[in-house]
């Protein structure tokens, strides 16, 4: 699984979506109705899946935002 | 000891001030909504305390408590009020309580673990009237929060509100209802929640600005809520040779309906396992559990006696949290 899977799995289970509903241009807030609630629990399962701190959810709109974030982190 | 013995739960009280604000009644002072408040928090109104202070609505819960299972208040021998939000310093809530309600063989003192103050208290009570010489102890949680939170922040204000329920515990030789217990603080993350500083201020000095309002940091809560409040169910359930599925209630302080959820999906538990009451109330801190306990135990839900194991999690500023596994 890529790193875009794992994160795209965790959203569609988080927010209750279709897996084409996410991809990597999907706005968190516009297109997916996120609140920043949703976002801290997606946030804390990409933390706990990937073993890496995310320190602010500022900046990240997109899920392509969060995919760079982590494979950032990772590498 | 000489006096040792079981402890059960006997009884249950509440009270709640009368006077509702709505979330359309608050938009009169804060730039809010209905939908906002409401799916973000689960939170559709709370109960303002327009004239009476914490110690008022303990003492009416403590009353109802005793007059149910008509237990006469000179035989209460001791009295636990939790709470972060006190009258004053001195006297405690409690001894307020013990006044009030005429408990002249009581000792009385008041705990703060925030919101996990009710487990607390209902934790040390429990040992004490176990080993010491008392028949009966009071255990309250009491609030009156609408005057410690900052109504001009929009963020918090709409949080809480004001509340008071109280258990009634009986020593006795048959049933021991505290049959586990996994409670923790963690004072390092003490600044995610604060309310009620007070600066060093006399003649030698005057004191540094403070808020004395509460404050929030909201997404450290919320990450410490999920990761640790599963965890600890999980792990006074196992600890006595239990299963999740075997448990009938998780009763978690009622702080967001988002955050009861979040746990539910956790712990793979049916989400109606988890009830709730924070729609009506908001956030009652120390008394959101026994109030919701209260409220179960009047609908039949929950029975005294009936030998259904409840789990009550409370979690909050100190960092504190903690989990009572309990065999009513």
């Amino acid at each position: 699984m890529s790193t875009f899977e794992k994160i795209q799995e965790i959203i569609v289970d988080q927010l209750d979506k279709e897996t084409e509903e996410v991809q990597m241009e999907t706005n968190f807030r516009e297109e997916l109705e996120a609140d920043s609630l949703d976002l801290f629990q997606i946030i804390n399962d990409i933390e706990d899946e990937f073993d890496i701190k995310i320190e602010t959810e500022e900046g990240l709109n997109t899920v392509g935002d969060i995919v760079k974030y982590v494979e950032a982190q990772l590498a | 000891m000489s006096n040792q013995g079981k402890v059960r739960i006997r009884s249950v009280g509440k009270y709640i001030p009368k006077r509702i604000l709505t979330n359309e009644d608050l938009t009169e002072w804060l730039d809010t909504s209905d939908e906002w408040i409401t799916s973000r928090t689960g939170i559709k109104q709370r109960h303002i305390s327009t004239t009476e202070n914490t110690s008022d609505l303990c003492t009416e819960a403590a009353l109802k408590a005793l007059d149910k299972v008509k237990v006469k208040a000179e035989e209460v021998g001791l009295i636990i009020v939790a709470t972060m939000s006190p009258d004053a310093h001195s006297p405690s809530v409690a001894c307020t309580v013990q006044s009030n309600i005429q408990a002249e063989n009581a000792m009385a003192f008041d705990i703060n673990a925030a919101c996990s103050g009710f487990v607390y208290a209902c934790s040390v009570a429990e040992k004490m009237l176990s080993v010491g010489p008392y028949q009966y102890a009071l255990v309250i949680g009491g609030e009156v929060m609408s005057k410690v939170v900052d109504w001009k922040d929009r963020s918090t204000a709409v949080l809480f509100g004001d509340g008071a329920g109280c258990v009634l515990l009986e020593k006795n030789n048959h049933t021991h209802s505290f049959i586990g217990e996994d409670i923790h603080a963690d004072g390092s993350r003490g600044q995610s929640l604060t309310s009620g500083e007070v600066a060093v201020n006399n003649l030698l000095t005057s004191g540094n600005e403070v808020n004395p309002y509460l404050q929030m940091n909201g997404r450290d809560i919320f990450d410490f809520v999920v990761r640790s409040v599963p965890k600890s169910i999980t792990e006074v359930v196992e600890a006595n040779q239990l299963r999740l599925e075997e448990v009938d209630f998780f009763l978690l302080h009622q702080a967001n309906a988002r955050l009861i959820k979040a746990v539910s999906k956790k712990l793979k538990q049916p989400i109606e396992k988890f009830p709730k009451n924070i729609d009506q109330y908001g956030n009652t801190s120390a008394a959101s559990i026994p109030i919701l306990l209260e409220e179960l135990i009047t609908n039949g839900d929950i029975q005294l006696g009936s030998n259904q194991t409840i789990v009550l999690t409370g979690f909050g500023g100190g960092l504190t949290w903690g989990s009572l596994l309990i065999k009513l």
